[in-house]
């Protein structure tokens, strides 16, 4: 994988960190536009493996700081963690929680467990896909 | 009485205050603290420091020690007829609770449990001395000891089911504790398939038992056993749970897993496999006489399996020569004396049972142990090669003769008294009493010979040639021995002191009161003349060994096709049907995959919509363009394109316009979300793609040419159901019900505009929790595969399937 053509170099310079603020403009409108954390993740997991075709893997473990395992670990825990402040404040599992909700103003909450719980989501796609794909590319 | 019916709320308050009021108050005592404590140190032992030093195991003696104290302080209420209860919701909405006992019976068990397992624990400190990870030993024995305290303060069938698998399970993972030794590996898994599956038979016959009583709990059971009793499932419930109370005591047939497990450190032999857990089956027998004893059936299936039992293991133990493997078949008959005496139910009989049990495990227990240190102290424990123990270990062979004493029945030990009960019982019965005799003299008689065996044998004379001097031993390997032979000899010259423990224990069987006296000596009874009788039997067994042996050489060559060659046989067999099926089903070729799925739906669908009498319906209302019309053109052409190209790159390339085409007409149809995800997953599969590429087998038409028609042919097939499925269902009314919900409450409750995602993430939060679960373990599983294939060990496929023609593949062959 380090024969990559130049032009493949230099474009995968420009084109990794546009697509990273892609997914991530992407995973943060999904609540209202379409996105969100699946496809969110699969932006990044793209933007991640034209990196593993330009630099090759150990370049993308560097760019990616953590290993796939414990992105898709912490990205479970986040989801589930995302359920429990619900159920631990009496409500069922996995029930929602907002910032601000009930406090009686008009202004539209945005910030609430559902967000966390799809950032787990993104965490997960990301961890799985790259796990698959760093193991392909590395063997 | 005890709290019955106290919240959870409120005894989490109970367990606060009592771990930070200190253990003297028992006063406050609550059951849910004696059987969760051992749970609760189970969880922090393996993080102590210097576990593989001797002290820890006086430190976790000091719990069971505790428990055995505080258990012994509320003996007088016990025995006086007050029964301490506690119940906790556990899931009420089945109607299950977690709810304990503490009865004559329950405090005759949990004292064994508590005080040999003090005892035990101080005994591990020595014998696992300089091992690592001694950590999860302590962990797991504590577990068992506290499951096994949940047996038997069980109130209700469900805890009482939970707990007996729990001390099959932690009884599993000590038999294996050696898990580098494939025999440790294979007594563990037979040990804990012959328990959890005859326990999953009794869980079946409890089940029963609670739906005709209408609950679980053991007092309601008692109160309706004459209508149990009568009732037409009485029998089946009833044999169900006898299984599973058989197979966990290891009884005929199911007694071939004991023997096996002694491949478990001796503390553990002395503990789970000869004192507590297979006494669990005897336990419940004891516990459930008052519901479902006293019939014929009842009597006849225990008497029978366990008067057999007595005898067969009887015989195997005087023959073996192994030490371990002598006294697991010596407790598998003691083990099936008890469940005798239960299945004849007499007062006497049950009397008899209790004093059995407690001499059992002062004398067993002791053994086992003694067998460690004799293991550790010459690095033998096969009697052929042992010998002079009473010259090399003085001390040893002292207490070794001692309990091999209470072994073979004399006095003044305990188990002289218990087997003048014993007789008392069988010679007190009715019409049975010349079987019950004769099968008591021989039980007899093969116990003192195998106690005798191994006296002869391995204490007697001088040591074997070559044999290696033993070592220093300590004082942690003989205390336990040393308490439980005293306490043999002091029971056996005190007996009345059982008095008051074992009426209870026998009322509590019993379901009515009953006062027990013991005494070493009764006079020249019959009892005594009995006994002569057996030791006489027993001293001829032991000379004139070599031809009775001989005689029984026939019976013991046709006892070679036993169960255990029976379980041998289904585990082969059952190995052999699951390779088989996965051959059969896993071929490994992703075409023959694809073809078996898409033929199954388009099969499946097919028929559904023929006996449902579908008729394909052009869907109305949609409007089709131009764009709608172009893009459906573009994805045939490509499609038709991937199936006659002849490059690899083209066909993938072709495939890449199929998948985005259709990720088009997603968008067209109004749904971004979809088409946007579709073409990322695209964008995706082409990179995949070209990183695997160089490892896939040589492009071109590998199939025949009838395979290829055969393939074409699945494919349009499966592609014709489907479209005709679609356009049937877009023509049926379609309910907006849900849609409607959906629509309305998004903003509303779920404070989103885009439906798609709220329904993702807030209202089938959980569907998506368990999606992203399943991505996350297909990762793992595919990191897996290619890790073992990288390796080399496993090779799933054929190397010639897998990568031929592959040149930068070659050079890395190893």
């Amino acid at each position: 994988m380090t024969g990559a053509s130049i032009i493949l170099q230099a474009a995968t310079r420009f084109l990794v960190p546009v697509l990273l603020v892609i997914s991530a403009v992407m995973f943060a409108r999904g609540h209202h536009e379409p996105g969100g954390g699946f496809v969110g993740g699969l932006i990044a997991v793209v933007a991640l493996a034209l990196n593993v075709l330009a630099y090759g893997p150990a370049s993308t473990r560097r760019l990616l700081r953590l290993e796939p395992r414990t992105l898709l670990g912490l990205g479970l825990l986040v989801a589930v963690g995302s359920g429990l402040v619900g159920w631990l404040i009496g409500k069922p599992f996995l029930s929602s929680v907002w910032l601000g909700e009930g406090s009686g103003d008009s202004t539209p909450v945005t910030l609430g467990t559902p967000l966390v719980f799809d950032a787990g989501v993104y965490l997960v796609v990301v961890g799985m896909a790259m796990l698959i794909i760093l193991s392909l590319a590395e063997e | 009485m005890g709290p019955v019916g106290e919240g959870p709320r409120l005894a989490g308050a109970r367990l606060v205050g009592l771990a930070f009021g200190g253990m003297t108050c028992t006063c406050c005592m609550t059951l849910a603290l004696v059987v969760l404590s051992g749970f609760l140190l189970a969880l922090v032992v393996p993080w102590l420091p210097g576990l593989e030093r001797r002290a820890p195991g006086w430190a976790i003696g000091i719990l069971p020690a505790v428990l055995a104290g505080v258990l012994v302080a509320h003996a007088p209420d016990v025995m006086d007829g007050t029964v301490m209860r506690e119940s906790y919701a556990w899931v009420p909405q089945l109607g299950v609770s977690l709810s304990l006992r503490l009865d004559g019976l329950g405090l005759l068990f949990a004292l064994l449990v508590t005080g040999i397992g003090a005892l035990v624990m101080v005994y591990s400190g020595a014998y696992m001395e300089g091992r690592p990870k001694n950590g999860r030993f302590y962990a797991f024995l504590l577990a068992f000891m506290a499951s096994m305290l949940g047996v038997v303060l069980a109130d209700d069938a469900i805890t009482l089911y939970v707990f007996w698998e729990l001390t099959s399970l932690t009884s599993f993972i000590l038999i294996g504790y050696e898990h580098e030794r494939a025999t440790a590996r294979q007594a563990a898994l037979q040990a804990l398939l012959v328990t959890t599956g005859s326990g999953l038979a009794m869980l079946a016959g409890l089940v029963m038992v609670g739906l005709l009583a209408g609950g679980f709990g053991f007092a309601q059971w008692e109160a309706q056993a004459v209508a149990l009793r009568g009732d037409a499932w009485y029998a089946p419930a009833m044999l169900l749970i006898l299984i599973g109370a058989l197979g966990k005591s290891a009884q005929f047939p199911l007694h071939f897993w004991l023997p096996n497990a002694m491949e478990a450190p001796a503390p553990v032999s002395a503990y789970l496999h000869s004192s507590t857990m297979v006494k669990a089956g005897v336990y419940l027998v004891a516990r459930l006489t008052p519901v479902l004893g006293g019939t014929v059936l009842w009597a006849a299936v225990l008497g029978i399996a366990g008067a057999v039992t007595w005898l067969v293991a009887g015989w195997w133990a005087m023959r073996v020569t192994e030490l371990k493997r002598l006294l697991a078949y010596a407790t598998a008959s003691t083990l099936g004396l008890l469940m005798m005496l239960m299945g004849l139910g007499t007062e006497r009989a049950m009397a008899a049972a209790m004093v059995v049990l407690v001499a059992h495990a002062a004398y067993k227990g002791a053994l086992f142990m003694l067998a460690g240190v004799i293991t550790h102290g010459t690095k033998h424990r096969d009697l052929r090669r042992l010998g002079g123990l009473m010259r090399t270990m003085p001390v040893t062979g002292a207490l070794g003769l001692l309990a091999l004493a209470g072994m073979a029945g004399l006095p003044p030990l305990v188990n002289f008294v218990a087997k003048e009960s014993v007789f008392t019982a069988v010679w007190q019965l009715r019409w049975m009493w010349p079987v019950g005799t004769v099968v008591a003299l021989l039980g007899g008689a093969l116990g003192f010979a195998a106690a005798g065996r191994v006296a002869w044998r391995g204490f007697h004379g001088f040591p074997r040639k070559g044999a290696p001097l033993p070592g220093k031993i300590v004082l942690e390997e003989l205390a336990g021995p040393l308490v439980l032979v005293a306490a043999s000899l002091l029971l056996g010259i005190w007996p009345g002191l059982l008095n008051g423990v074992l009426s209870s224990a026998t009322a509590a069987a019993l379901g009515h009161p009953a006062r027990l006296h013991f005494a070493l000596w009764h006079g020249l009874s019959a009892e005594v003349f009995l006994d002569a009788l057996a030791l006489a039997g027993g001293v001829a067994l032991l000379v004139a060994q070599v031809p009775v042996v001989r005689r029984m050489a026939a019976v013991e060559r046709a006892a070679r096709w036993n169960s255990e060659r029976g379980y041998d046989l289904a585990l082969t067999g059952l190995n052999r049907l699951a390779a088989w099926q996965t051959h059969v089903l896993q071929s490994g070729k992703l075409p023959a995959y694809l073809r078996t799925i898409l033929g199954v739906v388009a099969v499946l669908v097919a028929t559904t919509m023929i006996v449902r009498g579908a008729r394909p319906a052009t869907a109305a209302g949609q409007e089709i363009g131009f764009a709608e019309l172009a893009l459906c053109g573009l994805v045939l052409a490509a499609a038709g394109f991937v199936v006659r190209s002849a490059s690899r790159l083209a066909a993938i390339t072709a495939l890449g316009v199929v998948g985005t085409g259709v990720a088009l007409l997603f968008a067209l149809g109004g749904a971004p979300d979809l088409a946007m995800t579709q073409l990322v997953v695209e964008t995706l599969t082409v990179i995949l793609f070209v990183l695997v590429f160089y490892h896939l087998p040589r492009f071109g038409p590998a199939a025949t040419r009838a395979e290829r028609f055969r393939d074409g042919a699945v494919a349009l097939g499966a592609g014709a159901v489907l479209a005709l499925a679609v356009l049937w269902a877009s023509a049926a009314p379609l309910d907006r019900e849900v849609a409607r919900y959906y629509l309305q409450r998004s903003v509303s409750d779920a404070h989103g505009r885009n439906v798609v995602n709220t329904i993702l993430v807030d209202f089938r939060a959980l569907d998506t929790l368990g999606e992203i679960t399943v991505l996350a373990a297909a990762a793992v599983g595919v990191f897996a595969l290619l890790r073992l294939r990288i390796a080399g060990s496993q090779p799933s496929l054929k190397k010639a399937d897998c990568h031929p023609a592959a040149p930068s593949e070659k050079g890395r062959q190893p």
